[in-house]
């Protein structure tokens, strides 16, 4: 089946692999960090940034867009704190406004660069949702380097992780500085969002950003599974969506990856060894059983009796 | 020397000054109580001297030395609250984490290591429950875990914030000889604290406070019915002794 595919296409499915292991890792740390819709909120505010890039560039450059799209990121986020510090607003509704804001502008700049000369054919929809087939091998190299980089970055810190997302106030007393993690980490945060979003798109990065995470957690009460988990299942939906994708032509990439993510979601709710439906209602019987046992006694003493 | 000075110290929270001229000294082998109302600033003031909180202006100083130069000498019991206890990982490894500075930045912990959090463990009675997970422990074990996890540390100055809010008689007990097992060592340990009645049995010093520093020193000097009124401003019902 994977034989079958043309080398463009494999090496396409690779990187859609590795950046949704990158994806699934991120999103655990932006899971304990509570900040699971940051990342949604930074996915959608990098599509200006992206289109700017283009305009003034004047043609489609992946290191430009990835530029302009981290910048753009940046400042949605920059926004966001700023909001909640000068205001009473709560961080939600502030990702809230920049999140619409920032989208809002990016399709209306698109909408205008989309008119211009050349702008109908520069494939920038597909950043909207995503357009795997469309990446060149340029792309899929530096994609995949900037994800295995991302990787990598976890798994060597994967201790200091820990202690910062359980107790950062105790990790800082250790020496371990709160700001140079939240630093990495909003760092790894727009890298990953930035090398998904030709691949996957901005709307629907959340997807591999959000579902992996939560899906891992029905399986396993360790941070070390957990993480190892939601890796898988970020990769398995990146490349099983990819492949899908390949199937009809101009099949946006998006759509399918977050149909395979939900899928894994699903079958975790359901089936996790932890905390899935199935592990509790098996939870219950236990505890019924066991209660109603001295019960069961009682009565056929009580039958004996008579 | 004194272990701990602090002086002229102001913090604010949230555009509110919570702390306001604060000084006073600890000596060594000492066990303090860190006594006020609610809103009196306590847990602030621990913050502020583990540099975890700005401060408006003031010094503390360690052994004479700023507290980033000293750091590892000192152990910090945090709120049981500040933490989410759903994190997935258990009672050992959140004891081993307290010698993480030791085994070093990017480096894994080995076995000796996890012997010591192990040695930890059972000092606060808690060795049966080693690879139980912290969501199902009960709020007396889990304090007894974050309590472990400071004795790792083998620190010289230790400060517990509120470290018997909620807990049970038998962890109370367990962590309160703890507490005395330090200072007998010459160890140094500052606790916030709640509970005036137990003020006088638990503690040989008191800080009361209220935003600043209303009386400080031996329990039996600090701890009166005048200086207790003062620090809650009159809101209390005197039960101790003098």
């Amino acid at each position: 089946m994977i034989a079958g595919l043309s080398p463009n296409t494999q090496w396409v499915l690779f990187s859609t692999l590795i950046l949704g292991m990158a994806a699934g890792l991120i999103g655990c740390l932006a899971y304990w960090k509570r900040q699971s819709l940051m990342s949604d909120a930074l996915s959608h505010a990098a599509l200006p940034g992206v289109v700017i890039a283009f305009a003034l560039l004047g043609f489609k450059s992946i290191p430009g867009m990835i530029a302009g799209a981290a910048v753009s990121a940046l400042l949605g986020f920059l926004f966001i704190q700023w909001i909640q510090s000068s205001s009473k607003i709560k961080e939600d509704t502030a990702m809230g406004i920049i999140l619409s804001i920032f989208f809002g502008l990016g399709m209306m700049l698109l909408s205008i660069v989309n008119r211009t000369a050349g702008g109908g054919q520069s494939g920038l929809d597909s950043f909207i949702f995503g357009q795997a087939a469309s990446m060149t091998g340029k792309d899929v190299r530096t994609m995949s380097a900037l994800a295995l980089a991302v990787i990598a970055a976890v798994a060597i810190g994967f201790k200091e992780w820990k202690l910062f997302l359980f107790d950062s106030d105790f990790a800082r007393g250790l020496g371990l500085s709160g700001k140079l993690m939240n630093g990495i980490y909003m760092t790894l945060l727009i890298l990953v969002i930035v090398i998904g979003i030709q691949a996957v798109g901005v709307i629907l990065m959340s997807a591999l950003l959000i579902i992996p995470p939560v899906s891992a957690r029905y399986w396993t009460q360790s941070f070390k599974r957990m993480l190892i988990l939601s890796a898988l299942f970020g990769g398995g939906a990146g490349a099983a969506g990819t492949w899908i994708s390949t199937l009809g032509k101009g099949w946006p990439t998006g759509p399918f990856i977050v149909v395979v993510s939900s899928s894994l979601f699903l079958i975790s709710l359901v089936f996790g060894f932890q905390k899935g439906w199935l592990a509790k209602w098996r939870h219950v019987q236990a505890h019924k059983r066991q209660a109603a046992e001295p019960l069961r006694q009682n009565a056929r003493k009580e039958e004996s009796a008579v | 020397m004194s272990d701990l000075v602090v002086a002229g110290l102001s913090a604010s929270y949230r555009q509110n000054k919570v702390l306001h001229d604060v000084s006073f000294r600890v000596q060594p082998g000492t066990l303090t109580a860190i006594v006020g109302p609610n809103g009196a600033g306590k847990s602030t003031l621990l913050k502020v001297m583990l540099g975890l909180h700005p401060r408006l202006s003031g010094e503390v100083s360690f052994w004479g030395a700023p507290f980033a130069q000293v750091k590892t000498r000192i152990g910090y019991v945090p709120q049981r609250g500040s933490v989410d206890w759903d994190f997935p990982t258990d009672a050992l490894d959140v004891v081993t984490m307290g010698l993480y500075g030791k085994v070093g930045w990017l480096r894994r912990p080995k076995a000796a290591h996890r012997e010591q959090a192990m040695a930890a463990l059972e000092k606060m009675g808690m060795a049966g429950y080693a690879r139980r997970q912290i969501s199902q422990l009960s709020g007396g074990q889990q304090q007894r875990v974050f309590l472990a996890r400071a004795l790792v540390q083998n620190s010289d100055l230790y400060f517990l914030d509120e470290p018997l809010a909620g807990v049970d008689a038998a962890t109370e007990t367990a962590i309160m000889t703890t507490l005395r097992l330090l200072k007998e060592q010459g160890k140094t340990v500052m606790v916030v604290h709640h509970d005036l009645h137990t003020v006088e049995e638990y503690f040989d010093h008191v800080l009361l406070l209220n935003r600043t520093v209303v009386a400080h020193g031996g329990t039996a000097e600090a701890f009166t019915k005048d200086q207790v009124y003062r620090a809650y401003g009159g809101a209390l019902r005197w039960t101790g002794g003098a």
